[in-house]
């Protein structure tokens, strides 16, 4: 049965207390913000539990924000038999972020989190095999980071900015 | 001299497919582990095409970034442009006219026949049929003509926007449309299964191939006519009904391993033609119904400032679940904008499927065919 957003929250908090740290039933798109620690037990709980069944990953990202030195991972969790949908953020701190890969959970976060960690720079530990899916294997920084400057050449080619 | 069978040496080589290859449609690389004929392992590698949408769509206002979506699933244009714009609507919280509405549905659903046609058409090239692609693009014009009628362009048609469409719909193009139908369903697509669906050629090379059971389908993020053809009922037009799409009367086709394994290719190649079928009920539906009266939020078409915050919101486009995740820092240009493309996750499946030991080098072409992928939207 398709549960909604505050009810899902709730079940959430019910299971983590603390973990919780922020709860925004009110925003135009509700969402929960995490504690980086519990993720990996959130993911198998919201996954495994018989009331939430969010069996399908629709997506990770993340947000950089250098003026709170921060960057926000953002996972969009879908469930097919309940069809109802959580938003669920970790916030990290920008120098190093690092959280829980939850490759084992859902695989389709193998190639979100290569996604993310390419982009963003995003460690996701326990991950079996971090590297760039999207950049070239070789190429330095991460795009979507706001102050990333493009290089002026890369292996001898020049990069045409307009 | 005479040579024992056990003396004959046989090694495990590596196979290098792609990026360029003519049925991995477009620039998509795997490298595969083969044992003479069979497969035993496969690795894809992705990004050829990559251009970053999402930093460009930062730098652009909301009405610049509608380009870049056509772009990246180029098939399908109208439902990336329709996703796009209904994220921003839901940030904004923009009503868009009614007719505006049917509009949207009309040019998305004619978007999916074409899409799907194409499909079923490199589908049959893919295999080793060439004639049933001639058909599909003698088809498939027709609705590219209707579309050049209605907002001049054949291909990335930037015709959804935030707050409506860009042009409205004459009743010459309502006719255009209307004849379409009359002349696609049920003859044309009669022809195509008499064609192709059922061809006993076409069904050796397809059904018990690339078996895809529901749960891996779902573990790996697959939607869409892949995920359906494995048997799983989900159809965002149905269960999360977006623009207006709860008006409408349709069945959502799934498979059901009449030719061999539920999830087969031929599974999910049958989910699309069936698809079509329905696409044509719906637009016949919306063709009876459209209202008169705007077609567009003429004030939204100046330029859009959504108020802070963020959202996510997803459609069904021709391939799946087409999402967009909008942050918004209150200024006119996204603070970030995340595009999730259907064929991004089900192109990951592939691997899986391959490397199970049971597919041959000539079911990789199937396989990947079956998934029918767009690159412009995997890499972004």
């Amino acid at each position: 049965m398709a549960l909604s957003r505050p009810e899902i929250h709730a079940i959430v908090k019910e299971r983590f207390g603390d973990g919780v740290v922020e709860d925004h039933p009110e925003a135009r798109d509700p969402y929960i913000v995490v504690k980086p620690e519990i993720l990996e037990d959130l993911a198998f709980f919201c996954r495994d539990e018989p009331r939430l069944r969010f069996d399908l990953l629709s997506s990770i990202t993340g947000v950089d924000y250098p003026d709170r030195k921060m960057i926000e991972v953002i996972y969009c969790l879908d469930s097919t038999p309940s069809k109802h949908w959580l938003i669920a953020k970790v916030l990290l701190p920008r120098d190093d972020p690092r959280v829980a890969s939850v490759e084992k959970v859902w695989r389709t976060a193998d190639w979100h989190e290569r996604e993310t960690f390419d982009l963003l720079g995003v460690n996701f530990e326990g991950h079996h095999n971090l590297v760039r899916i999207l950049c070239a294997e070789d190429w330095e920084g991460h795009p979507l980071r706001k102050d990333y400057v493009m290089p002026e050449t890369y292996r001898g080619i020049k990069n045409v900015i307009y | 001299m005479t040579v024992a069978v056990k003396d004959i040496r046989t090694e495990e080589m590596l196979l290098n497919m792609g990026p360029q290859h003519p049925s991995t449609h477009g620039v998509f690389r795997v490298v595969i582990r083969t044992d003479g004929e069979m497969v035993l392992e496969s690795e894809s590698h992705i990004g050829y095409l990559h251009r970053c949408f999402e930093k460009v769509a930062e730098n652009n206002n909301y009405l610049q970034v509608v380009p870049y979506t056509d772009r990246m699933d180029y098939l399908c244009a109208m439902a990336n442009n329709l996703g796009y714009a209904e994220t921003v609507e839901k940030l904004a919280k923009i009503q868009v006219p009614e007719r505006a509405q049917y509009i949207r549905v009309i040019a998305t659903e004619l978007n999916r026949i074409a899409s799907h046609l194409m499909a079923f058409g490199t589908y049959g090239l893919d295999l080793g049929a060439v004639t049933p692609f001639l058909y599909a693009f003698r088809d498939r014009e027709m609705i590219l003509k209707i579309f050049e009628k209605l907002c001049g362009q054949r291909l990335n048609y930037s015709y959804i926007r935030v707050g409506g469409v860009t042009f409205d719909i004459t009743d010459e193009i309502l006719a255009d449309a209307q004849r379409f139908c009359d002349y696609f369903d049920p003859v044309i697509i009669d022809e195509y299964d008499r064609l192709l669906s059922y061809n006993g050629i076409f069904i050796s090379r397809t059904a018990n191939v690339g078996v895809l059971p529901v749960d891996l389908a779902i573990s790996y993020g697959v939607t869409g006519p892949s995920l359906r053809g494995s048997g799983l009922k989900r159809d965002l037009r149905k269960d999360e009904p977006y623009s207006i799409y709860n008006r409408f009367e349709f069945d959502v086709p799934v498979g059901t391993g009449e030719m061999g394994q539920l999830g087969d290719c031929w599974d999910r190649y049958m989910v699309r033609i069936r698809e079509m079928r329905q696409s044509v009920r719906i637009i016949r539906q919306a063709l009876k119904d459209i209202p008169p009266g705007d077609f567009c939020e003429k004030k939204a078409f100046r330029g859009v400032k959504p108020p802070k915050g963020e959202v996510y919101h997803k459609i069904e486009g021709a391939r799946g679940e087409v999402g967009f995740y909008l942050v918004s820092d209150g200024s006119v240009k996204p603070y970030r904008l995340k595009a999730r493309g259907p064929s991004f996750c089900n192109i990951s499946v592939l691997d899986a499927l391959t490397s199970r030991g049971d597919c041959m080098v000539a079911d990789m072409v199937a396989i990947i065919g079956s998934l029918d992928i767009v690159m412009g939207e995997v890499d972004r």
